[in-house]
């Protein structure tokens, strides 16, 4: 296999981890909570776009405009419903750690229960765009380069959003110092709610780009969402340069081990690196010193 | 120990005994197997209480340990005696739960939970690589010659021996260190317990009665494949078990044992389909309503006993 292939198969599926885990880092960063049902959210909207399709006819990139806000709604009311009881419950203290875990443990099932329900658990894909397109010498499937541009894009809306503007900068205010930010008059259980949509919003653009270019099944949820968590731990929480990075790594690391060794072995190697990165530098690759 | 310890210990050696004698008069293959299954979620349960209760570490790895436990036997089974089986499967469990714990366990929590998360599936896909590659033939045949009433023995006797070992955790050193750790890790470490090995003196303590409980279940399957062995659902079940009774008492995952066994045998009896689901509204609305786990809600209505935990 040539150098290039593995360089851009490597990058689009590094950039599209990173762009999973951003949403999650922004998440866990901002509202404390580890949504362990991350990944459902991901593959629902991937069959939105397989319905889409296959069934209405639509192009898979109107789905991915109108996913962005229906993920919004949809983790914001997850946080307001679900786990503003669980904040209340426990105060914001350790066992909210816990607790939103299994809550977010359970709702995990019953998602993927759903889907399971709605679509059986067979693989499902659609084609789009699959045209061979020839870059410097190697050839690439359209839909792929396309879904690294709108990666880009995304990771890049994600970006200038949190560090240009007001609102950004309230959330990242909470994600540093959640106990000193009402102090400034910022609304932390409000801005948490907006962090967990928009990460909700991201995970579901994640989730078309994802059915644009590879078969996924209904139990395929929890491997994104374990990478996902792989990612941001690697990169440090809440940062999101730290996460394309981690991505990238996975991705990369997958790719030549998929292409090398065997392809049946890529989550060992994606645990392989996690430990490795736990065990030299504990908060991340990219994390601050304390944790 | 006092004079009411030693009736407690009496008592429970008495029911034990008397669980012991059930094989003897009940003769339906139904309510045996059904007793099987309760049997062996109250030694998971038990089992994750064991580290989880005290320390407060949610592992949602049970399964990675049961499974690998099954595969010993399919593995080993047909070669080797029964003894020599569980000895193999406690020692690939120790193995593991070493490996897991020293690498995770050092860190804080979440990083535990996380990988605990995943571990199942990754025990998964190596297994099926191995067997893919390896073997060349995915799915194994169990072949021992266990019976029904040998596996139910067997498992009473790891439940008295994993109630045994939490009641006289407990009472030692050990046991009130793993309670410090649970209230505050920071102020375990300063007043000088080594958090790190008694967390992972605990895990591996906890994950060898997993394996050992899969050993033990295998030869009930007769086929066993990765998608068999290591299914999510059990160590799901075993998470909503321990919650529901309170991972914190001794008696407290049988109380949620019983109970969710036999909700679950009617749920997939009758709704086949839709189990997932079912099982995941139930799990939410146990973290919901009671997250003190029913031990701890009957703690609570005794006014005298304070009750917070």
């Amino acid at each position: 296999m040539n150098p290039l292939d593995i360089l851009l198969a490597g990058s689009t599926l590094g950039g599209l981890y990173g762009l999973i885990a951003m949403g999650l880092t922004l998440q866990y960063g901002v509202a404390r909570i580890m949504n362990l049902s991350y990944g459902e959210f991901l593959i629902a909207p991937a069959f939105l776009a397989y319905l889409g399709v296959s069934a209405w006819g639509l192009s898979p990139l109107l789905i991915l405009l109108l996913v962005l806000p229906l993920g919004f709604a949809v983790q914001w009311l997850v946080y307001q419903l679900l786990l503003t009881p669980l904040v209340r419950r426990t105060g914001a203290g350790p066992a909210l750690e816990v607790d939103s875990i299994l809550a977010t443990f359970g709702l995990m099932f019953v998602v993927q229960g759903i889907m399971m329900v709605a679509f059986g658990g067979n693989y499902h894909s659609y084609t789009y765009l699959s045209t061979p397109v020839q870059v410097l010498g190697s050839t690439v499937a359209a839909n792929r380069l396309l879904v690294l541009g709108v990666a880009i894009a995304l990771g890049l809306g994600l970006y200038l959003l949190l560090t240009r503007t007001r609102i950004g900068t309230v959330v990242r205010a909470v994600s540093v110092a959640p106990r000193f930010a009402p102090l400034v008059g910022i609304d932390v259980r409000f801005t948490a709610a907006l962090a967990f949509g928009l990460g909700g919003a991201m995970v579901a653009a994640s989730g078309v780009l994802v059915s644009m270019f590879l078969p996924f099944s209904a139990a395929m949820g929890t491997m994104f969402a374990m990478k996902a968590l792989i990612v941001v731990i690697m990169g440090g929480v809440g940062n999101l340069l730290g996460c394309l990075m981690a991505g990238m790594m996975l991705g990369f690391a997958e790719t030549l081990v998929a292409t090398f060794i065997d392809p049946g072995l890529t989550l060992a190697v994606n645990y392989a690196l996690f430990l490795g990165v736990l065990l030299l530098r504990p908060t991340g690759l990219f994390g601050k010193g304390a944790r | 120990m006092n004079r009411g310890e030693y009736l407690a210990w009496g008592a429970g050696a008495l029911v034990m005994a008397l669980l012991a004698t059930v094989p003897q008069w009940l003769d339906n293959d139904y309510y045996l197997s059904l007793l099987i299954s309760v049997l062996m979620y109250s030694v998971l349960a038990s089992a994750w209480a064991l580290f989880s209760g005290p320390t407060r570490y949610v592992s949602l790895a049970t399964v990675a340990f049961f499974g690998v436990g099954a595969y010993t036997t399919a593995v080993f089974g047909e070669a080797l005696p029964w003894a020599a089986v569980l000895l193999i499967a406690l020692g690939v469990g120790v193995a593991m739960a070493l490996v897991v714990g020293l690498a995770t366990l050092r860190l804080s929590g979440v990083y535990f939970v996380i990988f605990s998360f995943g571990l199942a599936e990754l025990v998964k896909q190596l297994v099926t690589w191995y067997e893919v590659n390896i073997t060349k033939d995915l799915g194994r045949y169990v072949f021992v010659d266990i019976t029904a009433q040998d596996i139910y023995w067997q498992l009473l006797a790891l439940l008295a021996l994993v109630l045994g070992l939490r009641a006289w955790i407990a009472r030692t050193r050990l046991g009130l260190a793993l309670r410090v750790i649970g209230e505050d890790e920071t102020v375990a470490v300063h007043v000088g317990i080594n958090t790190t090995r008694v967390k992972v003196l605990l895990f591996t303590l906890s994950a060898s009665f997993m394996t050992v409980a899969g050993a033990i279940m295998a030869p009930r399957w007769t086929y066993l494949d990765p998608t068999i062995a290591f299914a999510p659902a059990i160590s799901f079940q075993t998470l909503i078990m321990a919650l529901l009774g309170g991972a914190g008492t001794l008696f407290g995952p049988l109380l949620g044992a019983v109970p969710l066994v036999l909700l679950f045998e009617f749920l997939s009896a009758n709704f086949p389909n839709h189990f997932a689901i079912l099982v995941g509204l139930v799990f939410m609305l146990i973290v919901y309503a009671v997250p003190q786990g029913i031990s701890g809600w009957l703690r609570r209505r005794k006014p005298h006993d304070g009750g917070a935990q």
